[in-house]
């Protein structure tokens, strides 16, 4: 499993990270958080940040922000 | 009903003297505090949900290939309901290019988007009424369309960095669907969220209004920066630029300005000024756009606030 982050690195992208490292946790798996900031990377997936990328899907992108029990709900669902 | 409400906490509750001067002032705080508090949760709410169904890729799509001025008023618009994260103007900018977006449209859209907001439009009806409110909301889509209009015109396309146009993401990027359910949940989250980030600069804001009014003389300001002043607006809008803040926070000072005695088209062109044109937006977009284009998009903006704010003064 891989997910990524997509963000240049603003608040809200490191909000987004955090919980997403957040959620794997309480789902009790181990899988590490890629933080994508090349825009070239980025944009093959959406051109809103913040991105939460899960096995390749997008699941999320721009804002508002979900919350960090949506954020638990997308990864799961790609588990 | 919040009137009763207001006048039942400050003299039944409190147990102030009906008529003091504290008791005018804490009536007039409570009954302000509860009513702009009301108004935003309810705008935001409505407009997040209103916003869910423009991602940037849709308004992308809609201003692709457009004509230019339907294009920039189109762009400008759109830039008040299309959600997006200051974060993502790079990509985004790209992308509209990538997909055909002028270049001036595209400045429509970013001119119009932090400037034009429903906290800004809420918070100046909550203070000083549904006109003030109507009128920056008018002429801020103003600005963003001429100014947007001016840069496209003067085909200023060279002064974009080079790799911008070897950009090919193939346009694979999806819009996510999401249920009407979905949508609401995230309008509520949204909603919460701005609450959180503004409320303080309200309550100051609201606060100066109650409290700080008979203590400096109405007219301080009026003597040096009147109507009267032809300087008033630039001098307003040149120590606004480098200023910056999101509406919310620049509140408190436009409250103070407006209620000693500054007119209300130099205190909304400073606060445009504020809200437009930004240190660490130009560093992002610096990213994107050469020096010189920065720089014209920087005078254009002043020079176009400027103009609005003259305008404002002589028909308010």
């Amino acid at each position: 499993m891989e997910i990524k982050v997509l963000g240049p690195g603003c608040a809200n992208c490191e909000k987004m990270a955090e919980m997403a490292k957040k959620a794997v946790k309480e789902l009790g798996i181990d899988v590490k958080i890629e933080k994508v900031t090349n825009i070239q990377e980025i944009m093959k997936y959406t051109m809103s940040t913040p991105g939460l990328v899960v096995n390749g899907k997008l699941k999320h992108s721009g804002k508002p922000l979900p919350n960090p029990d949506k954020v638990k709900e997308l990864i799961k669902s790609e588990i | 009903m919040l009137k009763e409400f207001a006048s039942y906490v400050t003299y039944g509750l409190i147990m102030l003297e009906q008529g003091s001067r504290l008791g005018d002032a804490i009536e007039f705080f409570i009954y302000d505090t509860i009513k702009i508090f009301l108004l935003l949760s309810v705008i935001i709410f409505i407009v997040s949900i209103i916003r869910s169904y423009f991602p940037p890729e849709k308004t992308k799509k809609i201003l692709s290939h457009k004509k230019e001025f339907i294009g920039n008023i189109l762009a400008a618009l759109l830039g008040v309901v299309t959600p997006f994260c200051s974060c993502s103007a790079v990509p985004l900018f790209i992308g509209f290019v990538e997909a055909g977006v002028p270049l001036g449209v595209t400045f429509s859209f970013l001119i119009s988007s932090p400037m034009v907001n429903e906290v800004a439009v809420v918070l100046l009806w909550g203070l000083f009424g549904w006109k003030i409110a109507a009128i920056y909301m008018g002429t801020g889509l103003l600005v963003a369309i001429f100014g947007g209009f001016i840069i496209g015109k003067l085909k200023l396309e060279k002064w974009v960095e080079e790799y911008v146009y070897k950009f090919h993401t193939g346009q694979g990027q999806e819009i996510i669907k999401q249920t009407f359910k979905e949508r609401l949940q995230y309008a509520k989250w949204n909603t919460a969220d701005i609450l959180k980030k503004v409320w303080l600069f309200i309550i100051i804001a609201i606060g100066i209004g109650g409290f700080i009014h008979g203590y400096v003389p109405e007219d301080f300001l009026v003597n040096y920066a009147g109507k009267g002043n032809p300087f008033a607006v630039p001098v307003a809008v040149l120590l606004g630029v480098p200023l910056y803040s999101n509406a919310a926070g620049v509140l408190p000072i436009v409250y103070a300005l407006m209620e000693k005695g500054l007119s209300a088209g130099t205190v909304l062109a400073f606060m445009m000024a504020v809200t437009a044109l930004s240190l660490p937006e130009m560093i992002i977009l610096r990213k994107v756009l050469k020096m010189p284009l920065l720089g014209v998009f920087a005078g254009i903006m002043t020079v176009t606030i400027i103009a609005v704010g003259y305008i404002f003064n002589v028909i308010l």
